[in-house]
């Protein structure tokens, strides 16, 4: 416990330099693989290439990709962004499977519906399509952001510095505490991660909220929307009401 | 986790048309937050505020002088002790410790990822001229400078030295009567031997092809097993339990004493004199920078090596930095 | 680089001996099953209970997150101390670790199968007097067996590339090229294991994916399609 205190600053300014790696990479990978699963999704064989392709990522170990990608991006080999570009391709290969999966699951009655209403298919796609297969993505990214956030320590084998750096400096020298204050920091930070990423969906699909708070909360925390909001019937009566008990 | 993206409720309540407002500005949020999010702390931005993403700035910007270190306790406590007294000396420092092996940091310090490394004289000779024959400390670091590449220079090497050492139990040296690496050919069966990965790669100073080619231990007689854990707890845990018969593992640490391993000698001068020195990259050697670590390398002994390396390894397991703080406190030098 | 790659490849001493492709790849696979059993061993009966039950699913789904967000590195180095193990039981942590990976995929694909079984199959079997056992063994596992074996291919394509790090601990497996070449910046060998390691999975892959199909019984896509 007295390494934990006397090392504080270190452990997080290694969680800080982990951050920094998983953050991007979990962004990164959700903006590539919701247009380009959109996409594969109006072509029969896009899809079947998604569900090949993503395999095959998955089957290279992280290691030798972290190793080789300064070779092929012209990166040097210290360099984070090397960790960054290899967890935006995994993550994205994850993604851009369960993305695909909830574009596919959106009723096709609605989307008829939507284009009968006169909207133009880009149109529909961000007004019924992505809302619709939102929450499926959103599950899909909690996934990635959990994964990421754990193969980001593997960096610390190629000198990329995270929370793994506990993992190998503890082993080196015998030194539990200090590789279960890198695990426990691991899943921490995680956590805060998917918390993080189910509020920013809370936000922007408040719909999908199970057990809404007090309806203010919702108001004051989107200050800018509060205003449309009455007009807007929830789509979902479960939630409705589940919010308007309050 | 609930994969139905929407629940069934009236088709009217469904039609896009009556959602449309609130959505869109929804939407436009998720459009634009994650890119808000990723100009603040992307490491691709190369902003300087980041720590991590310094590494793919130019190189020579600012000034900075990045220190990094192999990936063993005693070359992070060195890199410590090189960082702590740069910035005694005013210097800004950034550290990339625990790199990796040699032959990784050799490749980050000339692609301008890391600017100071602590190094060993005779393995970072054997490194760059596999011909070299230089044993003694005065002959490999005379050799060392002919050695060197373009673009990196090795300052002034310390008295403290730390090498390779091939190692066996009390009880196997007795049994066997082996106290020489030279009293290996004559040894029966097959001799397994653990260490570091890249020992089996390497054809100079430690390398398993040296006991062939100096020794004459037969190629086909050796079993090698690789253990990553830099010559630390495992391989040391190897050795006790019978599991190899002979281990590499640093000279400098503290397990080989409590363990009373017998350390094999070295009549042939296989493994060569290994002084500590700070290899730099050259247009990052100025005045300044020379001055702070020679102070360094002037008072720094192998035991001082030994005795860092058991606060950091043993009961108290000190972090490295604090280790190095103290030594260089205690010596006068910040 | 593929020249030197090609070049690797056509080596002869890459290919035999105890060092060699057959012998590591041999060894990866071992390694890999011998978790992938455990893993099943474990999930299934427990996927099983969920999915038959509905009970639990919270508690579960949580934990495998949990699970997930678990860094292999600081577990399997973690496991390496504090079992105090020596070179001998290496295979342990390995074990363990290869395990806690195997398992979330393996009861989400179990549980899941059983919970897409129609509740009118289910019925159905009930009142052709189906026990409690029989209903799970003769309706719902074979029904939900293709999603189990779903399950079980994404679990075995994690493990197969994951199994690398037995290397880290002295251990075997395609994994050695992968740690003994980051030793000494090695590239062509480094991408060799690599290629070694995706082939291997998805050659496994594909036998699965042929279980897959042959266990799916004819006329569930019907049962399905009536949902």
């Amino acid at each position: 416990m007295t390494w934990i205190s006397t090392n504080l600053d270190f452990i997080l300014s290694l969680a800080w330099q982990h951050t920094l790696i998983a953050a991007p990479a979990v962004l990164l990978s959700l903006l590539i693989s919701v247009p380009v699963a959109r996409l594969a999704n109006a072509t029969g064989w896009g899809r079947k290439l998604i569900v090949g392709g993503s395999s095959l990522l998955y089957a290279i170990p992280s290691l030798a990709v972290f190793v080789i990608l300064p070779g092929l991006i012209g990166t040097r080999i210290l360099d984070p962004v090397n960790v960054v570009v290899a967890l935006t391709l995994y993550g994205a290969a994850l993604l851009v499977r369960s993305s695909s999966e909830a574009f596919d699951a959106v009723d096709d009655e609605l989307l008829t519906a939507a284009t009968a209403q006169g909207h133009s298919a880009w149109q529909r796609f961000w007004r019924v399509e992505l809302p619709l297969a939102g929450e499926s993505i959103l599950a899909g990214t909690r996934v990635v952001s959990a994964s990421t956030i754990s193969l980001v320590s593997v960096g610390a084998l190629i000198g990329v510095q995270s929370l793994g750096t506990l993992f190998t400096e503890g082993y080196s020298r015998s030194f539990l505490t200090e590789i279960a204050v890198g695990i426990v920091g691991t899943v921490i930070l995680a956590v805060v991660f998917d918390v993080v990423l189910q509020g920013i969906a809370a936000l922007l699909m408040p719909w999908t909220r199970r057990q809404a708070g007090p309806r203010r909360t919702r108001r004051s925390a989107a200050p800018g929307t509060a205003r449309a909001d009455d007009a807007v019937p929830t789509p979902d009566p479960a939630v409705a009401t589940a919010g308007g008990t309050r | 986790m609930a994969t139905h993206p929407f629940r069934p409720g009236p088709l009217s309540a469904r039609l896009p048309e009556a959602v449309t407002p609130r959505r869109r500005a929804v939407l436009g949020m998720l459009a634009a937050a994650p890119l808000l999010a990723a100009c603040g702390g992307d490491p691709l931005s190369s902003a300087s505020s980041t720590p991590a993403a310094d590494g793919a700035s130019p190189g020579g910007a600012g000034g900075v002088v990045r220190v990094g270190s192999a990936n063993f306790p005693e070359s992070e406590i060195l890199g410590e002790l090189y960082a702590q007294a740069l910035e005694a000396e005013g210097l800004q420092v950034e550290r990339k410790m625990q790199i990796g092996a040699r032959e990784v940091y050799i490749a980050a310090l000339q692609d301008g990822s890391v600017d100071v490394v602590p190094e060993y004289s005779g393995n970072l000779l054997g490194y760059f001229d596999k011909e070299a024959t230089a044993s003694s400390s005065e002959e490999v670091a005379a050799a060392l400078e002919g050695a060197l590449p373009e673009g990196l220079t090795a300052l002034t090497p310390a008295e403290a030295e730390n090498k390779d050492s091939y190692n066996v139990t009390a009880g196997f040296s007795k049994e066997h009567g082996i106290t020489s690496l030279a009293d290996l050919a004559g040894y029966a069966g097959t001799l397994r031997i653990g260490g570091l990965p890249e020992l089996a790669g390497r054809d100079y100073g430690a390398g398993l092809s040296g006991l062939t080619e100096i020794y004459g231990v037969p190629q086909e007689k050796m079993a090698f097993t690789p253990i990553s854990d830099g010559g630390g707890p495992l391989t040391v845990r190897a050795l006790t339990d019978g599991d190899v018969d002979v281990a590499n593992i640093f000279s400098t640490t503290p397990a080989i004493q409590e363990n009373g391993f017998v350390v094999l000698e070295d009549p042939k001068g296989m493994i060569t004199a290994q002084n500590v020195v700070p290899l730099v990259s050259s247009e990052k050697v100025t005045d300044r920078l020379r001055a702070a670590l020679d102070a360094v390398q002037k008072k720094l002994t192998t035991d001082d090596l030994l005795a860092m390396n058991a606060a950091t390894m043993g009961a108290e397991k000190k972090q490295a930095r604090q280790v190095a703080a103290d030594w260089l406190r205690q010596k006068g030098l910040v | 680089m593929i020249a030197s790659l090609i070049a690797w490849f056509s080596d002869p001493d890459h290919w035999s001996g105890p060092g060699g492709v057959p012998a590591r790849a041999l060894e990866h696979l071992g390694y890999s099953a011998l978790a992938l059993v455990i893993a099943v061993l474990i999930a299934v009966p427990v996927g099983v209970w969920i999915g038959h039950t509905g009970r639990g699913r919270r508690v579960v789904v949580g934990l495998s997150s949990a699970l997930r967000a678990l860094p292999t590195l600081g577990l399997l180095t973690f496991l390496a101390i504090v079992l105090q193990i020596g070179l001998r039981q290496a295979v342990i942590p390995t074990t363990i670790v290869l395990v806690v990976l195997a398992v979330p995929p393996l009861l989400a694909g179990t549980y899941a199968g059983l919970q897409a079984v129609p509740r009118e199959v289910v019925h159905a079997a009930r009142a052709n007097g189906h026990s409690t056992g029989q209903l799970i063994g003769q309706v719902e596992l074979p029904l939900a067996l293709p999603m189990v074996v779903g399950g079980l291919r994404s679990a075995t394509l994690q493990v197969l590339a994951t199994t690398s790090v037995a290397a880290y601990l002295g251990l075997g497996g395609l994994g050695r090229y992968l740690f003994d070449a980051l030793a000494v910046q090695d590239y062509t060998t480094m991408l060799a294991g690599a290629l070694l390691i995706a082939v291997l999975a998805l050659a496994v892959d594909g036998l699965l994916l042929l279980l897959q199909r042959l266990l799916t019984p004819t006329g569930l896509r019907a049962a399905r399609a009536r949902v």
